[in-house]
């Protein structure tokens, strides 16, 4: 399976940010919608960095002005991007090893959604139930059962 | 105010399309205990179950037992079912936010994607879901033709379509005769002179898309035996630590049955299903009249994306395939529906979790529900329509509870059937399609078949005495 089916159900708007905004309105845009991360992106609407609760975790631990720091000063630069046609295993297995909660999808240069983790292992779950699901319905019907 | 979902009022949902998203949502909601709900569902064809019927292989009839739920949830009697009436034609959406509180869309992934090549469109290059429309009796399809005179075809892509369609081109006439194959089709695959069929991947055998069953059986088939490079059949270098690090025992087995192919000795069986990978096809060759006679492939190797996917890069080697037919299977998409937002770039209906999405807003267009295919895109196996489904069904029931519902005009005194008649007066209801079913079975049974499939729709208003 590919990222595209978990993407498809996730409507078209693509939640951003810019760099030089203040963390204090990355908190206030992941609690609005209730998301883990932000993709943070440059005047041409470009990925530059991603925003997380982590990073402002971190940041906090030793900076109490965390909260009007820029978002460029805190977010993390060294980003990974999947495309749409990457397979949903693979990725997981990425961000499992890689130990990362969000991986923004890019096709043709442009941002065209997000993906996180819940996202990956919520589609592998459906996947194993539906296949459970298919092999009961197929042993039920077998001659002699 | 209070909500629709009593007895006096109950929640009336229209379903559109009848296939195996379509039942899974209408058995969630009318398992909802202490909600009263109606529920009729349509489908443009006068038979119900979608791929079900018209898409899984006519070998593979275990897996259509799963019709024998649907079956259980049509027996519900809020249920009701409109075969031959189809939304934007017969009946507008307009009209249906008249009679129901819901809507949900499940019209499946109705076209294939095209590979995008040259010579795509030569007379003898087809898509390999009109083949296998065409011989499960689709009565869009059924009139299709097919060149089985030809000798080499290639098939492009390994998914269960690519997968089915090489199979049922690679099976003996006794074979084919134990099937509810279309009957026309069974009489044209008996003349059938295809000898080899190439199966063609793009990537390596620890990434093919199809499942170990599916495999195996090729193995166990009477008049053909299959063939594998040991060239192509040996891992890449990153295919090999991917599995080694993965320790993953279902592409373990996968692998280890595709290289017991390569090793075989040829057993002398008429038909040969040659199984090829890390090859792209570039171009379909036409001789003078226009048909296909050759293609062109293109070698790949595989390179590790950013986020991980082994993924096909082409090489400068190349080389020329004869074929003279072609069946290409490298995806599916849906097709957008009238006055419903669709986003193209997926194929869907621009949804978020099953809810339909105002394009320009992305807010809920309330009383607009997709599951199955036409919102997630072609993925998983039947059963991974349940889980799909039931979450667009949450969804709705989460809406119903907070008043976001349409508020129908007149939801139950005014009853759609009436409508329905005036539009179509020859539309097919359960009772209907259950005699057809018993016709065919029975048919079926007397020529020792599980059944014989009604492939045109007069037929069928004929055998139900219209």
């Amino acid at each position: 399976m590919k990222l595209q089916t978990i993407l498809a159900t996730k409507g078209k708007k693509v939640l951003t940010i810019r760099p030089e905004q203040p963390v204090k309105e990355a908190i206030s845009v992941l609690v609005q919608y209730n998301i883990g991360a932000l993709v943070v992106v440059d005047e041409d609407g470009r990925p530059i960095g991603i925003i997380s609760e982590r990073d402002v975790i971190h940041e906090a631990a030793h900076n109490d002005a965390v909260l009007t720091q820029m978002i460029g000063e805190v977010m993390t630069t060294k980003l990974i991007t999947g495309t749409p046609h990457d397979d949903i295993h693979s990725v997981g297995q990425t961000m499992t090893d890689r130990r990362i909660r969000h991986v923004p999808i890019v096709e043709d240069g442009k941002l065209v959604g997000i993906v996180s983790i819940g996202d990956v292992v919520k589609t592998q779950l459906q996947e194993y139930e539906g296949t459970i699901d298919t092999l009961q319905t197929q042993v039920q019907a077998s001659p002699g059962k | 105010m209070t909500q629709p979902g009593s007895e006096a009022d109950p929640l009336r949902v229209a379903i559109i399309g009848s296939g195996p998203a379509a039942f899974y949502a209408a058995d969630h909601l009318l398992k909802q205990p202490g909600l009263v709900v109606k529920v009729d569902m349509f489908d443009r064809l006068p038979t119900p179950y979608g791929l079900v019927r018209a898409g899984v292989a006519p070998d593979h009839q275990k897996i259509k037992s799963v019709t024998k739920i649907f079956d259980q949830v049509a027996g519900n009697p809020r249920f009701r079912f409109f075969g031959l009436v189809e939304y934007g034609k017969d009946i507008s959406l307009d009209e249906l936010k008249q009679y129901y509180h819901q809507i949900l869309f499940a019209t499946g992934a109705q076209t294939d994607r095209r590979m995008g090549i040259p010579g795509e469109d030569l007379i003898g290059s087809h898509p390999a879901t009109a083949f296998v429309a065409w011989y499960n009796g689709h009565p869009d399809f059924r009139d299709y033709e097919f060149d089985l005179t030809q000798e080499r075809v290639a098939v492009v892509g390994v998914g269960n379509v690519a997968m089915d369609v090489a199979r049922i081109l690679s099976l003996t006439p006794a074979e084919l005769a134990a099937t509810d194959i279309a009957d026309y089709a069974l009489e044209a695959l008996s003349k059938s002179k295809v000898k080899e069929v190439y199966l063609l991947g793009r990537r390596g055998p620890a990434q093919a898309a199809f499942t170990n069953p599916e495999i195996k059986e090729f193995g166990e088939l009477e008049g053909a035996e299959v063939r594998v490079l040991p060239e192509e059949a040996e891992l890449d270098p990153l295919s090999k630590a991917d599995l080694e690090a993965s320790q993953d025992r279902t592409t373990i087995k996968k692998v280890e049955i595709i290289q017991s192919y390569a090793h075989e000795k040829p057993s002398g069986k008429p038909r040969t299903l040659v199984l090829r990978f890390l090859v792209s096809p570039v171009e379909l060759i036409g001789n003078a009249a226009g048909h296909v006679v050759a293609m062109r492939l293109v070698k790949n190797v595989l390179y590790a994306t950013e986020a991980g996917t082994l993924s096909p890069k082409a090489t400068a080697q190349f080389e020329e395939l004869p074929v003279g037919m072609v069946f290409r299977s490298v995806g599916y998409r849906g097709v957008d529906l009238p006055g419903i937002p669709f986003n193209e770039r997926w194929g869907v209906i621009l949804n978020q979790k099953g809810r339909v999405l105002n394009p320009e807003t992305q807010h809920p267009l309330t009383g607009l529900y997709t599951s199955g295919w036409i919102k997630r895109g072609p993925s998983g196996v039947i059963g991974t329509n349940k889980p799909d489904s039931v979450e667009t069904v949450t969804c709705m029931l989460e809406d119903l509870a907070t008043g976001e519902y349409i508020h129908a005009a007149q939801p139950e005194q005014a009853d759609i059937e009436e409508l329905v008649r005036t539009r179509q007066p020859q539309y097919v209801s359960y009772a209907d399609w259950k005699r057809i079913d018993a016709l065919e079975v029975k048919e079926g049974q007397a020529q020792g078949r599980p059944r014989v499939k009604y492939t045109r729709v007069a037929d069928i208003l004929k055998a139900l005495g219209r």
